[in-house]
């Protein structure tokens, strides 16, 4: 297990345990990224349905009016996202590593359940395990681009209508659009369930909300944020 | 309201709308529809506002003993206008269809309503603008003989009677009227109001809405909700306001429609060839800024203004005929016919559910149209058409459209289901001859195997001698009684499993139409998932707690 630990990690060396000290791992504009793209995708899921026919929640116009508004803002805070994550070299967390992959899948089918630690630390330089980042790369390159770039197509159906009567070309974008957001649905069900398996139930809801959780600090990191950013050790 | 009546007093009440009151009088009935009275102020377009004074006219001083007579006081201004009219499907009551090639017009058609014109022109041409046309010899080169007055006339009291006596039965409904005051009628012409185009076209099918479904009596002072261009107390729109015209030719036509003008606006008063929505309101009408309005524009160009702008037929308080069956006619009371009016409209009238002269028929307003692909072109099924009986019902006139077809549109209609006279063994529809004081005129002599014999003979067409009946159905495209926008229909009304479109193809139809499987795999999916993470999640809670446990399973 130890010896899992180190690899999933890297650092620190084994056997050296290294000071914990709770510090801001989801800055500001992360968080709000978070949980306003977690409202828009909700409020896009339940439109998006109701456009789809799939119930009868809400009447089909006011379905498309909250649909597209919400999918222009999602698409505009996802561009301001794509710039934050390569200005600030944030991108690199969702780097895909395989390496500890074997152990964090070993984790969640069995060592979970009976209270066996989980085998990644949280580290400044990475936040997420190896599944995390894959789950949120394939999030973010395949179901969400899959999803905007078939709904804006959907959404400008006027601009190429007329050049494609018939059944041949609504009803491919129709089907991509749909199949994305049904794999988006799965996704989100599961990533929600996620979040009760930290060291409580709550434990990363409040990590996301606050943005603090407590993690090993190697010397140079620790020394790095008091003299730089302070502000984002917590007062103990 | 079930009552019977014998059929004398009470024959064509409907059909001739201007002298109901008159007859009303002798027929202890329900009261019939007035004559339509003319409404002020109606807005004719750009032909509205007059630059001569009928009255001081020397020409109209009169007397004149006949409308002919004042025809030809017209003529002797008004020197073009007689060519102009002979033009017109008015008076040829003729139409080539150039995209189809068929011949039409009432000359020539057969209905599924009372059927054919012809051969009963003694009644039917009231409708016709001129005077007397009784049979094929009526001389369509003879000026004097054209109507001016049915349609310029601004005074309400003028009238048109049938062209020959019908049966006996039915001659004592013309008598007693007043006489018409010609005179008076020539020096207050004008342009032609809803009333004036109403005396036919309201009437359609022998009676106030019988036809068209939204064109009928509720039109002449409609309200805002009703029709949002013809409201009194809105735009007041004449029927010439969107039925423009050149030389007496009136565009918007049903036997060529135009189901899509992408034309729009035109130059400025340039378009003199259309009655389109587009012709006044351009081809975007939508606000572009606007998401909706963005994509209703784009609607635009599948669906006509008509399918969303009408959402319902005959909303006027007048019902229209659905149903009609003829196998029925002839039944009689004491030897003599009768009537039954076991429906009554919004606007409280009576009517008819069965009459002897016609058979029994069926009234819905206030409803849904249906909706088909159109692109302008109707394909008539005339007395030349062998018939398939295997299709059942069989289209009176076929709407032509397709959805891959950029010029067709989605339209409304409403359909009438009837079964008609036909020849079984030659497979045609008949001429059925139901007008005339002979004794071979179905209204008298209630035989329809001698009236359609007579019917087929004046027409030099073979007649088998076996009648059948076929169950036939008719389209007849919902144009009028455009509500104000916010009674429009809404987009989930068609945009929802089952809708107004359910039945329209070749379209994908958000709200309508899935992929079946996917969102079958879909549901399967988030059942998985949902019946994973719960399995997950017990398994986690009964080992954390200890409810199922073994020490070796404890983490080093």
């Amino acid at each position: 297990m130890e010896a899992e630990m180190s690899q999933a990690s890297a650092v620190p060396p084994p056997g050296i345990p290294q000071p914990r000290r709770s510090v801001m791992i989801y800055t500001r504009y992360e968080r709000f990224w978070h949980w306003s793209q977690a409202a828009l995708i909700f409020i896009l899921a339940v439109s998006g349905f109701a456009v789809h026919g799939s119930f009868t929640l809400m009447d089909f116009r006011t379905a498309v009016l909250i649909h597209s508004s919400a999918a222009v803002a999602l698409i505009v805070l996802w561009i301001f996202t794509t710039f934050w994550h390569f200005t600030t070299t944030a991108w690199r967390h969702y780097l895909p590593d395989v390496r500890g992959l074997p152990a964090v899948i070993r984790f969640y089918v069995w060592g979970i359940l009976v209270g066996a630690p989980h085998p990644y630390s949280k580290t400044l330089k990475r936040k997420q395990n190896a599944l995390q980042s894959l789950a949120y790369l394939s999030f973010m390159v395949i179901i969400g681009p899959a999803l905007w770039a078939s709904g804006i197509i959907y959404l400008a159906y006027p601009l190429w209508g007329q050049w494609a009567t018939g059944i041949l070309g609504l009803p491919t974008v129709v089907f991509v659009h749909t199949a994305a957001a049904d794999l988006m649905m799965i996704f989100v069900i599961i990533h929600i369930y996620m979040t009760t398996t930290g060291k409580t139930f709550t434990h990363y809801v409040k990590t996301m909300i606050t943005g603090y959780d407590t993690i090993e600090l190697t010397p140079a990191e620790a020394a790095y944020l008091e003299e730089e950013e302070v502000s984002r050790l917590a007062k103990s | 309201m079930a009552s019977t009546h014998p059929i004398v007093p009470l024959l064509f009440i409907a059909t001739l709308g201007w002298n109901a009151t008159a007859i009303a009088a002798t027929a202890e009935h329900s009261a019939p529809a007035a004559k339509l009275q003319p409404v002020a102020d109606q807005n004719s377009g750009s032909l509205s506002g007059g630059t001569a004074d009928h009255t001081k006219f020397e020409a109209l001083k009169g007397p004149f003993q006949t409308g002919a007579d004042v025809t030809k006081a017209c003529l002797t201004c008004h020197n073009k206008a007689g060519e102009q009219v002979m033009k017109s499907v008015h008076w040829t009551w003729d139409y080539r269809n150039p995209r189809t090639g068929q011949l039409l017009g009432k000359k020539n058609v057969i209905n599924n309503f009372c059927t054919n014109a012809r051969g009963n022109e003694g009644m039917c041409a009231q409708c016709h603008a001129g005077y007397g046309w009784t049979d094929a010899t009526f001389d369509f080169t003879d000026q004097a003989r054209i109507d001016c007055l049915v349609c310029h006339d601004r005074t309400a009291t003028y009238y048109r009677l049938p062209n020959s006596r019908g049966s006996a039965i039915c001659g004592v409904l013309f008598e007693n009227l007043a006489p018409i005051d010609f005179a008076h009628v020539a020096q207050n012409v004008g342009l032609p109001g809803r009333e004036n185009c109403g005396t036919c076209h309201f009437n359609g099918g022998g009676g106030d809405g019988v036809k068209h479904g939204d064109l009928d009596s509720s039109l002449t002072r409609p309200s805002k909700a009703l029709d949002v261009h013809m409201a009194v107390a809105g735009p007041n729109f004449a029927c010439t306001q969107c039925h423009v015209s050149r030389h007496h030719q009136i565009a918007g036509s049903r036997y060529d429609m135009v189901a899509h003008d992408e034309t729009g606006l035109g130059k400025p008063g340039a378009r003199r060839d259309v009655a389109t929505c587009e012709s006044c309101h351009g081809t975007t009408p939508h606000p572009k800024l606007s998401l909706i309005g963005w994509q209703l524009n784009h609607h635009a160009e599948r669906v006509a203004c008509q399918t969303c702008h009408i959402p319902r037929i005959a909303r006027g308080g007048v019902a229209t005929v659905t149903d009609w069956d003829w196998s029925t006619a002839g039944r009689l009371i004491d030897g003599k016919g009768y009537a039954e009016e076991k429906y009554v409209q919004a606007d409280g009238t009576p009517r008819h559910t069965y009459w002897s002269i016609k058979g029994n028929f069926k009234w819905d307003e206030n409803f849904v149209p249906t909706y088909q692909w159109f692109d302008g072109r109707m394909v008539y099924t005339t007395a030349d058409t062998k018939i398939d009986a295997k299709q059942s019902p069989v289209p009176i006139n076929v709407v032509k459209g397709d959805p891959g077809d950029p010029n067709s549109r989605i339209w409304p209609f409403k359909q009438v289901r009837t079964k008609v006279p036909w020849d079984p063994v030659n497979k045609t529809l008949v001429f059925n001859h139901l007008w005339g004081d002979d004794d071979t005129a179905f209204w008298g002599n209630f035989d329809l195997v001698k009236s359609v014999s007579a019917g087929m003979k004046l027409e030099n067409r073979p007649f088998s001698g076996t009648l059948g009946f076929l169950d036939t159905v008719s389209n007849w495209p919902i144009t009028h009684m455009v509500a104000p926008k916010g009674d429009a229909v809404g987009c989930g009304e068609c945009h929802k499993p089952k809708g107004r479109l359910a039945a329209i193809t070749g379209v994908y139809l958000p709200g309508r139409d899935g992929f079946g499987w996917l969102d079958t795999l879909g549901i399967i999916a988030l059942s998985l998932t949902l019946a994973g993470i719960a399995a997950h999640a017990a398994i986690r809670l009964a080992l954390r707690f200890k409810i199922i446990w073994r020490p070796e399973w404890r983490p080093k």
